[in-house]
């Protein structure tokens, strides 16, 4: 039997970097979560693709691949943490985790930690992807993509969190998914919006910011409302579920 | 030198919690109602009550987990709620039904906690304590009830805690896992371990306890020594032991009313022919002739008598029954 003596936390950075890879790890040995965040993403842009080639009514590759990204991105910080975090906290492993040193501030870096992990594999899967269907982008964009991927994100997980915090696990289930066909279909992520009339109001939302800064990063531009956007409904989500999320449900 | 008193690891005073709001139609409903509990290093402290009485919650304000609405609790001499890292890495908790993510293995689940902590409890040491061996690479989905409530105990150890909350960590336990889980209580109690369980076994609870709180209705209605509870006064009495008889037949409210001494119903036994009462208060062969007296008067033979030794579950039922 080992003596006791006083235990000590792991440092804050190792602490957070453990729970971001543990993250990592459960999502891609999660099937249904990878067939979420990867594999619809694929089909959409090798049906978009394919669409385009007989009809002029979907745009061209280079409008579609930052919108499946945009996608992806939402799969996996919005749908899949969403549904993963729900379930923990019905089983009480999300009330555990926040009793140990991570806290429930690690707990949330780690996770969008794992989010920004498995982001990085979905764009170079679906990237390379689109590269092979004839994907030009502007080289100088990519710094910009990279900074609507964070921003997008850092809004999508806190959204997610904030549904999987607030009511069943079931319910976040179905509003989750419900909620990324939807805002994939019509809601200005894979194809753009209208910028006059109601379609600009639409602009306002999560999924039609990250989708326009996607679009703009491609072409080698920082768009700076749709990146603001996504900023502002960070801060609303962080705010909202500082006030609602339970830790047990 | 007389024995000291060892230093408290967890002081709950006056706790209330509350949920809901005035607002709402269901109003606000209080769960604790000002709760005082006090647990020292080196005992275990049982929290035991009725289903309802608050004792998940109680764990659930002393873990951090949870602000109370008034009152106060200090852990390690610091308020745990919104409490960093460094007094998380000196508390261990086993939360009820677990608390474990379904999709991972053991393994990498008690790897990971282990990770959290600057010096961990060498996970093959907690493997071979609890027995763990056999499943440390299923899924946690997999695993029977009791296999995961190791897992749940491993998974509150590693951190080689000074304190531990273990929310009933027999519950689905078979024998022999359950005297597994009794002796590593025993251990921690030897290093120093403050543990605090709650418990729906009482006769467990009796055996490993240095004190229990009862609870009921979000208070505390008694607490001491398990000695304490069970040769305390009652209704005036020191009910060190109590009689034990079978009735051939019910007994009425006018009878029982002329007894000479106490008489109630043993445990949860109905009144019916054959029922069991317990007589309280007997202390002299005095009080013995008086109720052979009652029975001759009330014209009833016991079909058994017997002196029994006051339990825990004696005093639960005392106060846990309307």
């Amino acid at each position: 039997m080992t003596s006791i003596s006083p235990s000590r936390p792991a440092p804050a950075l190792r602490r957070v970097l453990a729970h971001g890879l543990y993250e990592t790890a459960n999502v891609l040995r999660n099937g249904e979560q990878l067939l979420v965040s990867l594999i619809l993403p694929l089909l959409v842009l090798i049906g978009l693709h394919r669409v385009h080639t007989v009809t002029d009514v979907v745009p061209g590759i280079d409008v579609v691949v930052p919108g499946v990204l945009a996608l992806a991105v939402m799969a996996s910080a919005f749908t899949g943490q969403g549904i993963a975090t729900g379930f923990e906290r019905q089983y009480g492993a999300l009330a555990y985790l926040a009793t140990t040193p991570l806290g429930p501030g690690g707990l949330i870096l780690g996770k969008a930690c794992a989010v920004l992990c498995v982001v990085v594999i979905q764009i170079l899967a679906l990237g390379a992807a689109g590269l092979a269907l004839g994907w030009s982008p502007h080289a100088s964009g990519l710094i910009w993509l990279a900074v609507v991927v964070v921003l997008g994100a850092a809004a999508f997980t806190a959204l997610g969190l904030l549904i999987a915090g607030t009511v069943r696990a079931e319910a976040t289930l179905a509003v989750t998914n419900v909620a990324w066909v939807l805002m994939g279909a019509a809601g200005g992520t894979v194809l753009p919006l209208n910028h006059e009339g109601t379609g600009a109001l639409l602009l306002l939302l999560p999924s039609a910011a990250l989708g326009e800064g996607m679009r703009a990063a491609g072409e080698g531009n920082l768009a700076v409302i749709p990146c603001l956007v996504l900023a502002g409904w960070s801060v609303l989500a962080v705010l909202a579920a500082r006030r609602w999320f339970q830790w047990r449900s | 030198m007389p024995p000291t008193t060892p230093a408290p690891c967890l002081t709950l005073s006056q706790v209330r919690y509350a949920v809901g709001s005035a607002r709402s139609a269901s109003g606000v409903k209080e769960i604790l109602s000002g709760v005082d509990v006090t647990a020292r290093r080196g005992e275990v402290t049982v929290i035991i009550g009725p289903n309802g009485a608050g004792k998940t919650t109680t764990l659930a304000c002393a873990q951090g987990l949870i602000r109370p609405s008034a009152g106060t609790v200090q852990l390690l001499g610091h308020n745990p709620y919104g409490a960093g890292a460094a007094l998380r890495a000196r508390v261990g908790v086993m939360l009820q039904d677990g608390g474990l993510p379904q999709s991972v293995r053991p393994r990498a689940l008690l790897q990971h906690v282990a990770r959290l902590h600057e010096s961990p409890w060498p996970l093959e040491d907690l493997v071979e304590r609890l027995d763990m061996a056999d499943f440390l690479t299923t899924s946690i989905r997999r695993l029977s009830g009791g296999q995961k409530q190791r897992v749940a105990l491993a998974a509150a150890l590693i951190g080689r805690p000074e304190v531990v909350f273990l929310d009933e960590p027999t519950a689905g336990l078979d024998p022999q896992s359950r005297h597994l889980v009794v002796d590593l209580i025993a251990d921690l109690k030897e290093l120093g371990l403050g543990i605090i369980l709650t418990t729906h076994l009482l006769e467990e609870a009796q055996k490993q306890a240095d004190s229990v709180f009862i609870l009921k209705d979000g208070v505390v209605v008694r607490h001491g020594t398990v000695a304490e509870l069970t040769t305390g006064e009652r209704n005036g009495h020191l009910p060190a032991r109590r009689l034990v008889f079978a009735s051939p037949r019910i007994l009425t409210a006018e009878e029982l009313s002329a007894a000479p001494l106490p008489v109630e119903l043993d445990g949860d036994a109905a009144n019916k022919a054959g029922a069991h009462w317990a007589v309280y208060g007997i202390t002299s062969p005095e009080d013995l002739t008086r109720l052979s007296r009652w029975w001759e008067q009330i014209d009833v033979m016991p079909a058994e008598v017997s002196f029994e030794a006051r339990t825990l579950e004696d005093v639960f039922w005392e106060v846990s029954t309307p």
